[in-house]
């Protein structure tokens, strides 16, 4: 069965859109309050932080870029990207010391996971913003 | 920060109720939907929790 093209959108100019990703990056949730989306905002922001606040009382291991072979590679990087999209929460732990090694167990291979997690739970809140922002969503 | 050690149902638990929340609120359009939607992959995880766990379990021998 053929599939209907949907014709391209234009893209939004950036001063609509970058300020509230920005934020939503920086501030699990911000984005959504920016754009007056408060309760939305707030689940995210409730969601997000819950998710990285457990998985720092879990103990868990931040990712670092490491080189190797390419499986290293791709987790390494790939899960400290998903902790640098937390935003300002990680950049807050790390700069007040969280350095947890990765560790054998259980509860530290889910705090690890929550970590990476929250981060990749606020890509998608950016991408809602994004929308929102450009008019494709409400 | 306090430590927290829970066992693996407790943190799967946690996990899907932060992931649903979020699933919830950017994937559909009204509030009802989002609501609906976020308890039906709320579901789908405590599924595919106790599947899984029953599939080791029996796996297991």
């Amino acid at each position: 069965m053929a599939k209907e093209k949907r014709p391209k959108e234009p893209m939004p100019p950036f001063n609509v859109w970058v300020p509230p990703v920005l934020v939503g990056w920086l501030i699990p949730g911000g984005g959504h309050f920016l754009l007056k989306r408060r309760v939305r905002g707030g689940l995210l922001f409730f969601a997000v932080i819950g998710m990285f606040l457990f998985g720092l009382m879990m103990r868990g291991a931040m990712f670092h870029g490491q080189s190797g072979d390419l499986l290293t590679i791709i987790i390494n990087w790939g899960g400290f990207l998903g902790d640098l999209a937390t935003g300002l929460p990680y950049f807050l732990a790390t700069w007040l010391g969280y350095s947890q090694p990765d560790v054998a167990g259980h509860v530290h291979d889910y705090g690890t996971k929550f970590l990476v997690t929250a981060g990749l739970l606020n890509v998608l809140a950016m991408v809602d913003v994004f929308e929102i922002a450009a008019g494709r969503k409400d | 920060m306090p430590k927290v050690n829970l066992s693996h149902f407790e943190a799967a638990l946690l996990f899907a109720f932060f992931t649903s929340i979020v699933f919830g609120v950017v994937t559909k359009r009204t509030d009802k939907e989002r609501l609906n939607y976020g308890l039906y992959v709320f579901g789908c995880f405590m599924l595919a929790l106790f599947g899984l766990g029953w599939l080791m379990y029996f796996g297991h021998g």
